[in-house]
């Protein structure tokens, strides 16, 4: 168990010599800050290095730590106002964006209620001009993986809450995406459904080696899931722990039942409480 | 829904080797089923028997009053006068109502792209939707130098606003995470408005096409009352006018049926249209079939 601090945050001076450095990771974050032009500071300068072997990382924090505004960075979809979000082994394109394919789950299954399971997965596909027939394939490898090639003519309001998470999961796998950015993605499913999901979500990592940065409010979720947990606390956003969790995959429902998972799962709660704490000092 | 729909398709169908018990269940399921259906139209034939009957003992004269067999009679008369006179109300209706469902969506589209233009513009489509049409309907009739044309531009006034309105609320109210989606996708605008905007807003602009496919039709026939013009070219107002004017009474309510008949075929139809679109995935008719 190595429990490993929050790197201090770098000065700004710093964050523009990297070039030096033999740059191996996929995403290197370095002291990254949001203030929300009311003022509000989400994030406070948070550095993280995702490496380039595949990773399962859990953002783990109380509401308001900034996890999912840190993940939304990442993905491009909110900007940082401090800092910076670097993609060393990644073109950019001409308006300084990275060319990565990432994938995205959102909470919600966010699907196209008037479009087919397959013209949903099939979207970002689309988007990016590529005809159906020729991604026909692919759409239906991205579905085969989540297990629901057999619905690909079904619609959304046909399916159950979890169904429609998978179909969510598999459109953010139609790109092949390096990495899968998921924002609580089973907060809103019932606890069974959840724990089948969890190991179908497991299942599928390992077979596709990509790296996942999973956002959850779960100690016990985080602890089955991850090989890295990275703990932040409220008030500004910040991380306080980043540790790894070296049980052996896969895991299993024997895992869940192990003592290391529960040594991890203390160490976790221990860590969030302290996460916590630090919020109700500042009342 | 889902149970509604398997029980539909479980309806009772003729089987010889039921036993007669679940057969009289089954039977009386029909029967149970039939009458549902039927009850407005039994409804109806009772109303106009109650009427037939109480004009006829009461001796009410047609031109106060005529009994729905009379009205029957009169149609089937008169259908070589009034028939033209519908088929140019309704030319109008459906002139007015194609430019209100493509004008309309459109102008939605455009106010649902600007704020700028939506808040802009919207106070004042509000104000041509509020004012009565009978009050604007005369001074288009001296302005335009057609009927006919008049009579479009006032039916067309009122059924276009409904169209409007409904286009901006349902291209606005698209879910917020799917325009993200489509945003992290690198999506541009145009596949932003085609693959996402427009068909989220497709239930809310097909509602809004229901209310202008009946607003046409009393625009048409409101407008023509105004300018109440004679001649060849007279739709179905006029010939309601004229017929009050020489006390045809009965005439009078064959082309007030004619007038209803023809807004429940729109109404219908663009209920039927809706429904076809809509069926696979929306809720409103996603139902019985």
């Amino acid at each position: 168990m190595n429990t490993i601090e929050a790197t201090p945050p770098e000065s700004a001076s710093d964050t523009g010599s990297s070039a030096g450095t033999p740059p191996r990771s996929l995403i290197s974050i370095k002291s990254v800050s949001k203030v929300y032009p009311n003022g509000t500071e989400a994030v406070r300068k948070v550095s993280l290095d995702v490496p380039g072997r595949p990773q399962f990382i859990s953002l783990l924090g109380p509401s308001g730590c900034g996890k999912s505004t840190l993940l939304r960075m990442i993905s491009g979809l909110e900007r940082h106002t401090g800092g910076e979000i670097d993609w060393p082994t990644t073109p950019y394109d001409s308006k300084g964006r990275p060319l990565a394919e990432i994938g995205f789950v959102f909470q919600e299954p966010t699907l196209m209620p008037w479009a087919s399971v397959f013209d949903n997965v099939y979207l970002p596909l689309r988007l990016k001009k590529h005809k159906k027939a020729a991604v026909h394939d692919q759409v239906m490898d991205a579905l085969r993986m989540v297990g629901l090639e057999k619905f690909a003519d079904s619609y959304p309001r046909e399916l159950s809450g979890g169904m429609k998470m998978r179909v969510s999961i598999a459109r953010a796998l139609a790109t092949r995406p390096k990495v899968l950015l998921m924002d609580e993605p089973f907060a809103a499913l019932d606890e069974i459904t959840r724990l089948k999901l969890n190991n179908d979500l497991l299942s599928l990592w390992e077979k596709q080696r990509l790296t996942v940065i999973f956002v959850t409010h779960s100690v016990f979720e985080s602890a089955y899931l991850s090989d890295r947990i990275v703990v932040m606390a409220a008030r500004p956003g910040r991380v306080i722990a980043d540790i790894g969790i070296d049980a052996p995959y896969p895991r299993t429902e024997a895992y869940r039942t192990s003592s290391a998972y529960n040594e991890y799962c203390k160490e976790v709660s221990g860590l969030l409480k302290q996460a916590m704490a630090g919020v109700e000092d500042e009342h | 829904m889902d149970a509604m729909e398997q029980l539909s398709t479980t309806e009772p169908e003729d089987d010889a080797d039921t036993p007669d018990a679940a057969n009289g269940d089954r039977i009386r399921a029909v029967v149970h089923k039939v009458a549902f259906q039927m009850a407005p139209v039994i409804f109806g034939l009772l109303l106009l028997t109650v009427w037939e009957i109480l004009v006829r003992i009461n001796h009410v004269p047609p031109y106060i009053l005529p009994g729905p067999l009379l009205i029957a009679e009169t149609l089937y008369k008169d259908f070589g006068t009034l028939f033209p006179s519908l088929l140019i109300t309704f030319r109008i209706t459906v002139v007015a109502f194609a430019m209100a469902a493509i004008g309309g969506l459109l102008l939605g589209m455009l106010f649902a792209s600007s704020r700028w233009i939506e808040r802009s513009l919207f106070p004042y489509a509000v104000v041509l939707q509020v004012t009565p049409i009978v009050a604007i309907a005369p001074l288009i009739i001296i302005w335009a130098k057609d009927t006919q044309l008049a009579l479009l531009i006032c039916a067309w006034l009122v059924a276009f606003f409904p169209v409007v309105s409904n286009t901006a609320v349902g291209l606005n109210s698209t879910d917020r995470n799917l325009i993200q989606l489509f945003h992290l996708y690198g999506a541009g605008k145009f596949q932003t408005m085609w693959l996402l905007k427009l068909p989220a807003a497709m239930p809310y602009y097909l509602a809004g096409l229901r209310i202008a496919g009946g607003l046409a039709l009393i625009g048409a026939v409101v407008a023509e009352f105004v300018a109440g013009t004679g001649g060849t070219q007279s739709g179905l107002a006029y010939r309601i006018l004229e017929a009050g004017y020489r006390l045809q009474i009965p005439r009078m309510f064959a082309a007030l049926v004619l007038i209803s008949l023809t807004g429940v075929l729109i109404f219908a139809a663009l209920s039927l249209l809706s429904r076809l679109i809509l069926r696979k995935w929306h809720e409103s008719a996603a139902g019985g079939h």
